[in-house]
C-alpha cells in the first residue's frame, strides 16, 4: 500500500508539471489551431534564465516573477517576429519554424550555460512533507502552484475585459475585428501567456528533474499525451490530463508494463484516445456540416 | 612454363612485395608531417549525450597547451573533433570524412558505445588505430578480433565486479536491486553485477527497474524498488537521473546501501543537486582524484590540472569530471607519440598504445597505473571504492582490480 | 496541382541524371557515402511526400517506419542469413502493413492530432526496438552488424561504388513508380481527398482505403530507405533511429516542397549537408561554440521558410510561372 500511495504522490507531483506545460500547449493551441512544439524549450531557456538571476544573487521569489515577465515579453516577441508572418503560408512550414526555434533554443542554452546538469532551488524546502515522504515539500509546493496558475487562467478568461476579448479573438475572429478587437495583439498576448506559464512549468521541474537543456523534452512529450488526453482545446480538460497521465504513467509503468515501456504507455493512451474519442475527454466534439 | 608475361608478372609482384615491405616499415601515417600530427575524433556536442561535449573541448585545449610547449618531438598535435549527434550514420560520416577527406593519422577517443562500434570495423578493415575510445564497454578490449581498437577506462563490467565483490565481502545477506539505464551502459552494468555475483549468488539480485534517457524522473522506479525490500541499491546511471534516485531514495526514507557508477561521480552535477546531506553514505569506485577535494590542494598533479583549466579552460570546468576525464586521456595520448619516436606510422602507434607500462598520469589516484600489453587492451583495470562523507568523496579500502 | 514537364524541367532532370551516374568514378568513398545517405533519405522523402504533400496526412513518426524497414533488414540479413537484395524488399513489405495498419486509426483523427500521434510514435520507437523481449533479434543496445554487399557478378566497382548504384537504381526505380501513382488516377484521388475529402467521397472515391493503403505506401518508401541505410552503414542500433530524424523528414518534404517530388531531391541534398554547413559557419567562434551549429541551423530552417514557404519546389514553380507569364505579357 505504501508503495502505491508512493507512486500516486510522485505521479500526481509530475502530473502537476505536465498540467501546466500542457495548459501552455492549449493555450496557443485556442489562439492558432497550432500546437507549439517549441513550447518546452522556451520553458527551459526561462528556467536558465531564472537560474542565472539567481547566481547573480537574486532571492528566489523576485527571479520566479521576474523571469514569468521576461518570458511573458519574450512570448509576445517571438510571435510577433517570428510567428506572424507565416499566418498566411502552410501549416507545415510554421511547424518547421517551431521545429528551428527550439533547436535555436536548445544550442543556446548549451552554448551559454553548458550541457552539464545543474541544481536549481526550489522556494519550497526540500525535505519531505510528512513522515512516510510520499511527497516532498516542493513537489506539493509544485501541486500547488499548478492549481493556482489554472485558477489565475480561469478568472482572466472569464472575468476580465481582456480574456473575453482574447476568447473571442480566438473564436471568430472576423466579428471581433468588426466589434474592435485588435485579433493580431490578441495573438501575441496569447503567445505571451503561454511562455509565462510555460516558464513557471519549467521553474516547478527543475528541482525534481534537474536543470540541463535537455529537460523539457520528456516533459514535452507527456504534456501532449495530457492535453490529447483531456482536450486540446479545454483547458480544464488538458490540465486533468496532464495530473491523469503522470498518474497514470507511473502506475502503469510500476504495475503493469514495467518502465521500460512507459514512452509507448504514453504513445497508446494518445492513439487510444484518438480513437475513442478525438477531441479528448473534455474537449468540444467538432461535428462537420456536410 | 615460363613466359614472358608471366615473368614480368612475377617481378611485378616482387617489386611491389619489395616496395610495400619497406614502406610498412618506414612510412609515416597519413596526416603526419614534419611539423605536425593530425588526429581526428567524434564528439555528441549536440543531441542527447551533449554533456559529453566537455570531454572534446578539454584534449582540444589539452593538445593547444601541449603545442604551446612545443609539441611532441617537434610536431605539434591537431586534433581534429567533429559532432555526430550520437547518431551512429552520422558517426559512419564524420569518421570517413577525417579518414578520407581530412586524411588523420588514426582515431582517438572517439565517444559511445554505439558509435565506436559502427565505425570499428570500418577502422580496423583499413589498419586505423581506434585509440582510446570513451566508453566503458567490455567489447573494445578484444586484441583478437579487434587489433587496432583499444579501450581506456575501466569498464562498466569492472566496476560492477568490485561492487559485487564487495557487497559479497560486507553484506553477504544482502538483498539488491538496481536502476540501470536502458542503453549499452546499463546494460553492461547489469551484465557485469550479476557476472560478479555468479551463479550460486544470483538470487541475491531481487529486483531490477531500467530508465529511459528521454524521461524526465526515475522517481517512479526508485519507489518500485524499494517496495521490493532490498537494502542495497545499485545506481546505474548517468548524472542527471543519478542525482534524482539519490534524492528520492532519501525522500521515501529508504535507507539501503547505495553503490553509485562512477560516471555520475561529479560532486557538482550529481552530489549537490541531489543535495549533499541527502547523497552521504553513496558509495562509487573512483580512479581519478576529485577536483572538490581539499585532500589533493597541494598535490603537484592536481596542480598541474588546475593551472590547466585556469590557462585554458573556464573556470567551471574545473570541478566538472569530464573535464578531468579529458586531461587524462590528453596525457595518454602524448605518451604514446612520445614512444612512437620518429615511427610515426599507424603500425608503430597501435604497438605503443599496447605498450604502456605503469604509466601515472597526474590526476589518477596513486597506485593507478596505465598498463596494456598486447593481449591486454584495458588500460586502466584497478578503481578504489570511496565514499561520500557530505562534502567529498572519501576513499577507503585499497585499490581494487577488476 | 500536378507537375507539369517542360524544356527547363527535363535539361535539368537530365543534368542530375549524368551527375548521378558519373560521380562515382571520381568520388572518395566518404562522399559516395554521403551521396548513398542524400539517395536515402530521397527515397524516404518521397514516401512522407506521397503521405503528407499529396494526401495531407502529417507524419512526425516516419522515422519509425524507416527504423522498422532497417532492423527488419539487419534481422534478416544476420538471423535469417537472407542476401541483401531479399531482406529489403521483405523488410519493406513489413512496413507496408506496419503502415496500412496505424492508417486505420488514424482515419479518425487527422491534422495535428495525427501529428502528435506520429510524433509520439517516432519518440517511443527506439524504446520499442531495445526492449529485452526482443533482445535475441535486435541485439538490444548494442545493436547489430552488417558486412557491406559486393559487386554481384564481378562488375568492375569496389563497395562504396556498388552501394551507391543500387541505391540509385532503387531511388530512381522508386520515384518512377511514384511518379506514375501520382500522375494517375490515384494521384488525383489523393490529392482530391487531401483538399476536399467531402466532396471525393460523394464523388465515389473511397477515402477510408486511399488513406490506409497511401500510408502503407509511404511506410513501405521509408523502409526501403531504412533498409538501405541499415546496409550503408553497416550497424544498426536503437541510437540511428531517434525522433530527430523524423524530424529531419518533415523539414525534408518542406524545403523540397510539399505535393513535389523532385523536391525530394532538394530536401534530402539539405537535410544531408546544411547542417554540415552550420558546423562551418560556426568553426570561426571558436571551442566554446560546439553547441552552436544547432542554432544556426535552426535560424537557418526559419530563414529558408520565410523565404520559400513553399519549398524549393514551390518556388521553382512560382519562378517557371513568373517566366512564362513575363513571356506571354511580352507577346500581347
Amino acid at each position: 500500500m505504501g508503495e502505491f500511495l508512493h507512486q500516486l504522490a510522485s505521479g500526481v507531483a509530475l502530473g502537476g508539471v505536465y498540467a501546466i506545460m500542457a495548459l501552455a500547449l492549449v493555450m496557443i493551441y485556442q489562439a492558432t489551431q497550432l500546437i507549439n512544439f517549441a513550447q518546452g524549450e522556451m520553458a527551459m531557456f526561462s528556467t536558465y534564465f531564472a537560474w542565472k538571476l539567481m547566481d547573480l544573487g537574486a532571492p528566489y521569489w523576485f527571479a520566479f516573477f521576474a523571469t514569468v515577465a521576461a518570458s511573458f515579453i519574450a512570448g509576445v516577441a517571438i510571435e510577433r517576429l517570428i510567428v506572424r508572418p507565416f499566418a498566411n503560408a502552410p501549416v507545415l512550414a510554421s511547424v518547421i519554424v517551431f521545429i528551428g526555434l527550439s533547436l535555436i533554443f536548445n544550442s543556446l542554452a548549451g552554448w551559454l550555460y553548458g550541457f552539464s546538469v545543474t541544481s536549481f532551488d526550489s522556494p519550497f524546502s526540500g525535505r519531505p512533507w510528512f513522515g512516510a515522504g510520499y511527497i516532498s515539500a516542493h513537489e506539493l509546493g509544485a501541486v500547488l502552484v499548478s492549481l493556482c496558475v489554472l485558477a489565475l487562467v480561469y478568472v482572466f478568461f472569464r472575468f476580465t475585459p481582456l480574456g473575453l476579448a482574447m476568447r473571442a479573438a480566438a473564436q471568430n475572429p472576423v466579428s471581433s475585428r468588426l466589434v474592435g478587437i485588435r485579433v493580431g495583439w490578441m495573438l501575441a498576448v496569447g503567445w505571451g501567456l503561454a511562455a509565462a506559464i510555460g516558464s513557471v512549468a519549467g521553474m516547478m521541474a527543475a528541482p525534481i528533474v534537474y536543470l540541463d537543456p535537455n529537460m523539457m523534452f520528456g516533459v514535452l512529450l507527456y504534456a501532449f499525451a495530457g492535453a490529447v488526453l483531456g482536450g486540446i482545446d479545454n483547458p480544464f480538460g488538458a490540465a486533468f490530463g496532464g495530473f491523469a497521465v503522470g498518474v497514470l504513467g507511473n502506475l502503469i509503468g510500476a504495475y503493469v508494463v514495467g518502465d521500460e515501456v512507459k514512452l509507448s504507455v504514453a504513445l497508446a493512451i494518445i492513439i487510444a484516445v484518438l480513437v475513442w474519442r478525438p477531441s479528448g475527454l473534455f474537449g468540444r466534439r467538432l461535428v462537420a456540416r456536410v | 612454363m615460363i613466359t614472358r608475361r608471366t615473368f614480368l608478372q612475377s617481378s611485378a609482384v616482387a617489386a611491389a612485395f619489395a616496395a610495400s615491405a619497406d614502406s610498412a616499415r618506414a612510412d609515416n601515417a597519413p596526416g603526419v608531417t614534419d611539423t605536425e600530427i593530425k588526429i581526428g575524433q567524434t564528439m555528441p556536442y549536440s543531441g542527447p549525450a551533449s554533456a559529453y561535449g566537455v570531454i572534446g573541448r578539454t584534449e582540444t585545449a589539452y593538445f593547444k597547451m601541449i603545442n604551446e610547449q612545443g609539441g611532441v618531438n617537434g610536431r605539434k598535435i591537431n586534433l581534429i573533433s567533429l559532432d555526430d549527434g550520437y547518431s551512429p550514420p552520422k558517426t559512419v560520416e564524420q569518421t570517413r570524412r577525417l579518414v578520407e577527406d581530412e586524411k588523420v593519422a588514426f582515431i582517438f577517443n572517439s565517444l559511445g558505445t554505439p558509435p565506436n562500434v559502427a565505425i570499428r570495423q570500418y577502422l580496423n578493415d583499413n589498419k586505423i588505430p581506434q585509440l582510446f575510445v570513451a566508453t566503458g564497454a567490455a567489447i573494445f578490449a578484444d586484441p583478437q578480433h579487434f587489433p587496432w581498437t583499444i579501450g581506456w577506462q575501466p569498464s562498466y563490467v569492472t566496476e560492477a565486479k568490485i561492487f559485487a565483490k564487495h557487497i559479497l565481502k560486507t553484506k553477504p545477506d544482502a538483498k539488491i536491486a538496481i536502476l540501470y539505464a536502458n542503453d549499452g551502459f546499463g546494460k553492461e552494468y547489469l551484465a557485469g553485477l550479476k557476472e560478479g555475483l555468479g551463479a550460486d549468488h544470483a538470487g541475491m539480485l531481487i529486483k531490477e527497474a531500467s530508465y529511459e534517457n528521454s524521461e524526465p524522473t526515475v522517481d517512479s522506479q526508485v519507489v518500485t524498488l524499494q517496495g521490493s525490500g532490498a537494502d542495497v541499491f545499485l545506481i546505474a546511471a548517468t548524472p542527471k537521473f543519478a542525482a534524482q534516485a539519490i534524492r528520492k531514495t532519501f525522500d521515501i526514507g529508504w535507507t539501503p546501501v547505495r553503490y553509485m557508477t562512477d560516471v555520475s561521480q561529479s560532486i557538482a552535477s550529481v552530489m549537490k543537486p541531489a543535495g549533499l546531506d541527502k547523497s552521504k553514505g553513496v558509495i562509487t569506485a573512483v580512479y581519478g582524484k576529485d577536483p572538490t577535494d581539499a585532500r589533493w590542494k597541494d598535490d603537484p598533479g592536481f596542480k598541474e590540472y588546475a593551472a590547466f583549466i585556469e590557462k585554458y579552460m573556464t573556470p567551471h570546468e574545473l570541478i566538472d569530471a569530464f573535464a578531468v576525464y579529458g586531461f587524462g586521456l590528453g596525457a595518454t595520448m602524448v605518451q604514446v607519440l612520445k614512444q612512437c619516436g620518429a615511427d610515426l606510422s599507424r603500425a608503430s602507434v597501435m604497438k605503443q598504445a599496447a605498450n604502456l607500462k605503469d604509466l601515472e598520469l597526474p590526476m589518477l589516484l596513486p597506485g593507478i597505473k596505465i598498463n596494456t600489453s598486447p593481449d591486454n587492451f584495458s588500460p586502466i583495470r584497478q578503481e578504489a571504492l570511496a565514499s561520500f562523507n557530505g562534502a567529498s568523496w572519501e576513499q577507503f579500502g585499497e585499490v581494487l582490480t577488476g | 496541382m500536378v507537375e507539369r514537364g517542360g524544356t527547363p524541367h527535363t535539361v535539368v532532370t537530365l543534368a542530375i541524371a549524368v551527375f548521378a551516374l558519373v560521380f562515382p568514378f571520381f568520388a572518395s568513398g566518404y562522399h559516395l557515402y554521403q551521396g548513398e545517405q542524400v539517395l536515402i533519405f530521397a527515397i524516404a522523402l518521397l514516401g512522407l511526400n506521397l503521405l503528407t504533400g499529396y494526401n495531407g496526412q502529417i507524419s512526425l513518426g516516419h522515422g519509425a517506419f524507416f527504423a522498422i524497414g532497417g532492423y527488419g533488414t539487419a534481422i534478416l540479413i544476420t538471423k535469417f542469413g537472407l542476401p541483401y537484395w531479399a531482406a529489403i524488399p521483405l523488410a519493406s513489405v513489413v512496413c507496408f502493413i506496419a503502415g496500412f495498419l496505424f492508417g486505420f486509426p488514424a482515419l479518425r483523427f487527422g491534422g495535428l492530432y495525427l501529428a502528435l500521434a506520429t510524433f509520439a510514435l517516432a519518440v517511443a520507437a527506439p524504446q520499442i526496438l531495445i526492449y529485452k523481449g526482443f533482445d535475441a533479434y535486435t541485439g538490444g543496445a548494442m545493436g547489430l552488424q552488417l558486412a557491406k554487399p559486393h559487386a554481384p557478378f564481378g562488375l568492375p566497382f569496389n563497395v562504396d561504388q556498388w552501394l551507391y548504384f543500387f541505391c540509385l537504381a532503387s531511388a530512381a526505380a522508386l520515384y518512377w513508380a511514384a511518379s506514375n501513382l501520382v500522375r494517375g488516377r490515384v494521384g488525383r484521388a489523393l490529392i482530391a481527398i487531401r483538399d476536399q475529402p467531402i466532396a471525393a467521397e460523394t464523388m465515389g472515391v473511397n477515402a477510408a482505403l486511399y488513406k490506409t493503403t497511401c500510408f502503407g505506401v509511404s511506410a513501405l518508401y521509408a523502409g526501403v530507405a531504412g533498409g538501405l541505410s541499415a546496409i550503408a552503414v553497416g550497424f544498426v542500433s536503437p541510437e540511428s533511429f531517434g525522433l530527430a530524424l523524423s524530424l529531419a523528414f518533415l523539414v525534408g518534404i518542406v524545403v523540397g516542397g510539399l505535393a513535389s517530388l523532385g523536391g525530394a531531391l532538394f530536401g534530402a541534398l539539405f537535410i544531408e549537408f546544411v547542417p554540415n554547413i552550420a558546423d562551418q559557419l560556426t568553426v570561426s567562434f571558436g571551442e566554446s561554440a560546439k553547441a552552436l551549429p544547432g542554432a544556426v541551423y535552426g535560424a537557418l530552417l526559419i530563414l529558408v521558410m520565410a523565404a520559400m514557404p513553399t519549398g524549393v519546389a514551390g518556388a521553382a514553380r512560382a519562378a517557371a510561372r513568373a517566366l512564362a507569364w513575363s513571356r506571354q505579357a511580352k507577346v500581347e
